[in-house]
C-alpha cells in the first residue's frame, strides 16, 4: 500500500453506508495522547521530537489493526500529497504545516489514522460511515488499550490524559458527526439550530472547500468539553442532540417536498443538468450543486444517481485529488476544466 | 447569521465560551475567525482564547509567574503567551493557576473517564465515589431527595464492588 493507492479506494467516511447516511455523512472520534515527561511537540526540540516519533512508531507497528497500514513522514511528502491527505481528512491542517518529525499512520481501509507529533504526541482518529459513533468508540478504545500496553501515557488521576492544550485535557476525546443539512439551510432554520446547540456544549462548524467558498451545506458537530464527563456520556450527549437535528432536517425535507415541490424539483434537476453539462466549473459551484443532487437522491427525485457516487464526487473534485487523478500539477484554470470533465464522466 | 465582527459574511464558526460564569457566544465568518487566529483546523480548539483567560484570579497567578517547569523549562509567562503547556509535568508545576483556569474552560476539575490500565486500580473508583458524593451533598442541599437516594445507591454499589474485587 502506498499513498497513490488511496486514490483508487473510497474513504471509509464517504461510503454512504451506515445508519442515517442520507443525512449523517460520517462519524469520527479522536483521542489526544502524550508520552509522559517528553515535551509536547510544539515545545520540544528536534532531537526530542525524533525520539518520540521513533518510540511511537515502534509501538504502532506491533498493533494488529495497523498491519498493512501506511506510515508516512510528513517531511518526505510534497505539498500536493499533504493537501491530498488533508482533503481525505486523514491529517489535520496543522499536520501539513511547519515543524519536522511529523508523521501519519493510516490503516488499510482508512478507518484509522494516527497523527504523530501534531499538537499532541499522538492524535488517534477512527472514522465510520453514517451515524455510528458507537462502533467508532469501540474500535478506538480497543486501539488505545493496545497502545497503552506499549507506551507510557501522560496521565493524572485528577486531570486525566494530559494534553498540550488544556481544552483537550481529561478524556482527550473529541467526537464529531458530519451532517448534510440542505433543507435546514434552505428553510433558513439552520441559524436557530446552531444557536441552540451551542448552549448544549456542542460546537458546530461549516465545512469548507477551496479558500473561503462555503461548501455544500455540510456541518460538523462535536463535543466542546473533555473534562468531568466520561467518554460514553460525552458521546451520548452528542448523539442525542444530533439525533434531533437529523429529525428536523428530515421533517424539513418532507415539508419542502409538500409545500414547494416544483421549486425543489426545479433546483435539483437544474443542479443535475448543470453538473452533467459543464466544461468549466469552480469548486464552490460544484459543492453547492452536488449538495442539491445529493438531496435529490435521498428524496428519490433523481432515481438513477447513487449516494456513494455523489459522496465520492465531493472528494474527487477537490484540488489535490484532481491533480492526483491527472498525475500532474494543474493551475486553477486547468482544474476547473478537469473538474467539469470528471463530473460529466461520472454522471454519464 | 452574519459574522459578529464584519457583519458582512455568513458566520460559520460558532464559539461558546464561559467567562466569569457567564456564557459568551461568538459567531464569526471564516475570514474574521482566521484573522482572530481561530484556526479552522480539524479540531477547532479554544487554545487561542486561553491567553486572555489566564489573567483571571490574579493573586494565584502571581504566585506562579515566577515558576518554571523543572522538566521542560516552560515558564508560566510562556504558557500565557502560547496557550499550550510544555510537557505533562507543567500540569503539576502550574497546578495552582491551572486549576481555576481548567474549571473555567472545562466546567469541571476532575477527570471521570477511562484510566490507563497501569494507573492505581482502586483510584478510578475512589475518584468516582468522590464525584458522586459531591453530587449527593448538592442534591441534599437542593432537597432533591429522589436524586439523592439514587446517588447513595450508586455509591454503595461501587463500594461493594470494590470490596468484592479486593477479596
Amino acid at each position: 500500500m502506498n499513498l497513490n493507492s488511496l486514490l483508487a479506494q473510497t474513504s471509509e467516511w464517504l461510503k454512504g453506508t451506515g445508519p442515517d447516511s442520507h443525512i449523517v455523512i460520517s462519524s469520527r472520534i479522536r483521542l489526544a495522547r502524550n508520552l509522559s515527561n517528553f515535551s509536547f511537540p510544539h515545545w520540544a526540540d528536534k532531537k526530542e521530537r525524533k525520539e518520540v516519533l521513533s518510540l511511537v512508531k515502534d509501538a504502532l507497528f506491533k498493533i494488529k489493526y495497523l498491519k498493512n497500514g501506511l506510515f508516512l513522514e510528513m517531511d518526505g511528502l510534497s505539498a500536493l500529497d499533504k493537501q491530498f491527505l488533508l482533503e481525505r481528512h486523514l491529517v489535520s491542517r496543522e499536520q501539513t504545516k511547519g515543524r519536522d518529525c511529523k508523521a501519519v499512520v493510516i490503516s488499510e481501509r482508512e478507518v484509522i489514522s494516527i497523527m504523530l507529533n501534531e499538537e499532541d504526541h499522538l492524535r488517534i482518529q477512527v472514522f465510520q460511515s453514517g451515524f455510528n459513533l458507537s462502533d467508532a468508540w469501540r474500535l478506538i478504545n480497543e486501539l488505545d488499550k493496545q497502545l497503552e500496553q506499549r507506551l507510557n501515557y501522560a496521565f493524572s488521576p485528577q486531570w486525566g490524559y494530559l494534553t498540550a492544550c488544556p481544552t483537550n485535557v481529561g478524556t482527550g476525546m473529541r467526537a464529531s458527526l458530519m451532517l448534510h443539512l440542505p433543507a435546514l439551510v434552505m428553510s433558513k432554520q439552520i441559524k436557530d439550530v446552531l444557536q441552540t446547540i451551542s448552549k448544549l456544549g456542542i460546537v458546530a462548524r461549516g465545512l469548507y472547500g477551496e479558500g473561503t467558498e462555503a461548501s455544500g451545506n455540510f456541518f460538523q458537530f462535536s463535543n466542546q468539553r473533555t473534562l468531568g464527563r466520561n467518554e460514553e456520556d460525552i458521546i451520548d450527549n452528542l448523539e442525542r442532540v444530533v439525533r434531533q437535528i437529523v429529525n428536523y432536517e428530515q421533517e424539513r425535507r418532507k415539508s419542502l417536498l409538500k409545500q414547494s415541490r416544483e421549486i425543489l424539483y426545479n433546483q435539483i434537476w437544474r443542479a443535475y443538468g448543470i453538473l452533467k453539462n459543464s466544461y468549466f466549473i469552480s469548486s464552490g459551484e460544484t459543492m453547492s450543486l452536488l449538495s442539491m443532487v445529493r438531496l435529490g437522491t435521498d428524496l428519490n427525485i433523481l432515481r438513477d444517481v447513487q449516494l456513494r457516487k455523489i459522496n465520492e464526487l465531493f472528494l474527487l473534485t477537490q484540488p489535490a485529488h484532481l491533480q492526483k487523478i491527472e498525475g500532474k500539477k494543474l493551475n486553477a484554470y486547468e482544474r476547473d476544466v478537469k473538474r467539469a470533465e470528471l463530473i460529466r464522466e461520472r454522471l454519464r | 447569521m452574519l459574522c459578529d465582527i464584519c457583519q458582512k459574511n455568513i458566520a460559520s464558526v460558532h464559539i461558546t465560551e464561559i467567562v466569569n460564569e457567564k456564557m459568551v457566544e461568538l459567531h464569526l465568518c471564516e475570514q474574521c475567525a482566521q484573522e482572530k487566529g481561530i484556526g479552522l483546523s480539524e479540531d477547532f480548539s479554544l487554545a487561542n482564547f486561553l491567553a486572555g483567560l489566564t489573567d483571571f484570579d490574579l493573586p494565584r497567578v502571581k504566585e506562579s509567574v515566577e515558576l518554571q517547569c523543572p522538566n521542560c523549562g516552560m515558564s508560566y509567562e510562556d504558557f500565557k503567551k502560547i496557550g499550550r503547556l510544555g510537557c505533562s509535568q507543567c500540569y503539576y508545576t502550574f497546578k495552582q493557576s491551572l486549576a481555576p483556569l481548567l474549571k473555567r474552560i472545562q466546567g469541571a476539575e476532575q477527570h471521570i473517564g477511562k484510566f490507563p490500565h497501569y494507573a492505581d486500580k482502586g483510584m478510578r473508583e475512589k475518584v468516582e465515589i468522590e464525584e458522586l458524593q459531591r453530587e449527593l451533598s448538592k442534591a441534599i442541599q437542593e432537597e432533591n431527595f429522589e436524586q439523592a437516594a439514587k446517588l447513595r445507591d450508586k455509591i454503595r454499589e461501587i463500594k461493594s464492588k470494590m470490596k468484592k474485587s479486593e477479596e
